[in-house]
């Protein structure tokens, strides 16, 4: 939650509002917490770049009032490595959702990770397609019900976390949206985390997820979000099954890509000839 | 004299890719993105090597949709960008090549065409992807594409590529071919002139999408870009119509307005009975062709096409009025020359002359087919 008096009108494009997403959708919650961190490390916001892809999270970019950068489908993080190896000064968040980041975007994002460049994706995970009318996602867990799988889902699920460890990228951390008081925090490190980082936020979408799984209201499911997940720190080795973990799995420092490639080009401007 | 000779460089041999490459670096490019394609490999290669020395920034992304939209990310970031590719990954750029003319991003994407469809004859030559460097993305855009004839026309028509894209504030396709890519020639690299970003002279009501000027990220004012339709401040009207329309009539009017868009050469066209319009790699065997037509007895002209889109047609209608014949050789199954038939509009007669075997034109084809087309035949046939 925001400090006491923390105003956050300097990061947020108020004049963009009301937003696109429904009563009830944690996307709100989510983009507060990105302006709360933004607010917390006193970032200058001519200085970030918030890159999001086609989707309700791909819209968050237009409410913050930082630069923007509303690209297409998938290809956020592409785009971010862009900006990022261009202009290495840019601070470089991303914010996708799960389909964005995992099904059109899959290739992008396990690059992304591999090259451990110095970038921020905030993984928005409703578990389902919401702009689009509530169409199954590469998140959605197996037996439950979308727009196009009304007799369940027959595909099991890609674990983000799991998927961002073994593809390389070195803050990895999990939260949901009924967990919004840690939330800041953890968007915070991951920003201050030199390297790739992915913040996986569990996040209710009650017009679609909710209504065709029958999991009530948005409070109900900020319910349910608590239910189905267990901190980290309370896990033992033997428990792994009470719930999905949700914490920070790694909070590892190692070479960046964009300082790679600045060593490599003092070493070509020098001459030094491989 | 002998003094001006010396202090200029010698001329060396060069290879139609490494001349794009040269030609991006003279003209400020300091950010590349790509995927390894044949027969556009080497350009990327260069870059790769000669980037770093020059503090530029060069990544080899993981398919050639990220390295266009790297290369867009960098544009925004500000600077000059370039991928280069071939049809398959030509076609898997289209999305963001509209993305790039929706959100006015400067930028210069080169195909080294290949024949196709899908896998085709990767390291045989085509002039295949003329139409989908015109309508390979969705919707309407206002398109800049060019062509080049010989190594040296590589290196100038890079920069000019840059130049237009600058100017016009577009992403510039260059079409190149296979044969174009990996021929060398013995060249000394021409001066040319360098256009670059034009900034705001103010950032006081500066709205990023009212004109030329662009800012870049962090330059000052907050920008949004975004692939949907937007006002003149970057602002999304998704369901204005009217406005969409207007930003993209502006855009087109814009270029076509441009004289210096326009590149082409005309040879021995004044008294020519039948005109040989063609561009790219065929335009060389095209201009040998006039040479023995006119040794022939026929009065031969040649119209060589540097810029395909938007299409010459005031040009091209001027010269088929002062003709008979219009022979349009292609490495395709007829592309160009449907503009051209419309354009021409029944004054001369055009007669399309292609071939889609990955197999170059020789001048004497070209001939042949200029006898055969003066006897009055609708088509011919290398």
């Amino acid at each position: 939650m925001p400090k006491t008096g923390q105003d956050l009108r300097k990061y947020l494009r108020v004049e963009m509002m009301p937003n696109v997403w429904c009563p009830g959708c944690g996307h709100g919650n989510i983009s507060r917490a990105v302006a709360t961190a933004m607010d917390s490390m006193s970032l200058d916001p001519d200085q970030v770049v918030l890159v999001g892809g086609i989707g309700c999270a791909g819209r968050t970019p237009f409410y913050m009032n930082t630069h923007a950068m509303h690209t297409t489908h998938g290809r956020a993080l592409a785009y971010a490595t862009g900006v990022k190896l261009a202009t290495p000064s840019l601070t470089v968040i991303a914010v996708l959702g799960d389909g964005d980041a995992l099904a059109i975007g899959g290739n992008h994002f396990l690059h992304a990770c591999r090259r451990n460049i110095d970038i921020t994706a905030v993984v928005y995970n409703n578990g389902i397609y919401g702009m689009t009318g509530g169409q199954v996602a590469p998140t959605t867990p197996e037996g439950f019900r979308s727009a196009t799988t009304t007799l369940g889902n027959i595909e099991p699920p890609f674990d983000i976390v799991n998927l961002a460890l073994a593809a390389g990228a070195t803050y990895v951390a999990r939260t949901t949206t009924f967990d919004v008081r840690e939330m800041p925090a953890m968007i915070e490190a991951a920003i201050r985390h030199r390297g790739f980082s992915v913040v996986e936020i569990l996040t209710q979408c009650p017009t679609y997820y909710g209504r065709l799984n029958r999991l009530g209201d948005a409070s109900q499911m900020l319910d349910y979000e608590r239910d189905i997940t267990v901190p980290l720190v309370e896990l033992t080795r033997d428990e792994v099954a009470r719930g999905l973990p949700i914490g920070v799995f790694r909070d590892e420092a190692k070479p960046e890509y964009v300082d790679r490639y600045r060593a490599l080009v003092e070493r070509a401007v020098r001459g030094d000839d491989a | 004299m002998t003094r001006e000779r010396s202090a200029r460089a010698a001329p060396r041999l060069i290879q139609g890719n490494e001349a794009c490459a040269l030609g991006a670096l003279r003209a400020g490019c300091t950010f590349y993105a790509g995927y390894p394609i044949t027969p556009a490999s080497e350009i990327m290669e260069t870059l790769a090597k000669r980037l770093p020395a020059v503090g530029g920034a060069f990544i080899q992304m993981e398919d050639e949709i990220g390295a266009i939209a790297a290369v867009i990310g960098a544009a925004w970031a500000g600077a000059k960008a370039m991928t280069a590719t071939s049809g398959p990954g030509f076609s898997l750029m289209q999305e963001n090549l509209g993305y790039a003319a929706m959100t006015g991003t400067p930028c210069v994407v080169v195909d080294s065409q290949r024949a196709g469809p899908s896998t085709g004859l990767p390291t045989l030559t085509s002039q295949g992807d003329v139409m989908q460097a015109r309508w390979g993305t969705h919707g309407d855009r206002a398109a800049l594409v060019l062509t080049a004839s010989s190594v040296r026309d590589v290196y100038e028509m890079t920069v000019m590529a840059f130049n237009l894209s600058e100017r016009h504030r577009l992403p510039v396709v260059l079409l190149l071919d296979a044969t174009l890519s990996h021929m060398r020639e013995n060249i000394t690299l021409p001066e040319v002139q360098v256009e670059d970003r034009r900034a705001p002279t103010s950032l006081e009501g500066f709205e990023p999408f009212r004109g030329a000027e662009f800012l870049p990220f962090g330059a000052g004012a907050r920008i949004v870009v975004t692939g949907l339709a937007h006002q003149a401040s970057g602002r999304p009207a998704a369901s204005d119509g009217a406005n969409a329309e207007r930003m993209l009539r502006r855009a087109m009017e814009a270029v076509e307005a441009d004289p210096g868009v326009f590149l082409h050469r005309v040879e021995a066209t004044d008294d020519a009975e039948l005109v040989i319009l063609a561009y790219g790699i065929t335009a060389r065997a095209a201009k040998a062709a006039v040479g023995q037509l006119r040794a022939e007895g026929v009065r031969a002209g040649l119209l060589e096409l540097q810029t395909l889109w938007p299409f010459p047609e005031t040009l091209v209608a001027r010269v088929a009025g002062e003709t008979e014949v219009l022979l349009v050789p292609e490495l395709n199954l007829g592309q160009l020359v449907l503009p051209v038939r419309a354009a021409v509009s029944g004054t001369a007669r055009v007669v399309p002359l292609n071939r889609a075997d990955g197999v170059l034109f020789s001048p004497d084809d070209i001939a042949r087919a200029a006898h055969l087309a003066m006897t009055g035949r609708e088509t011919v046939h290398a």
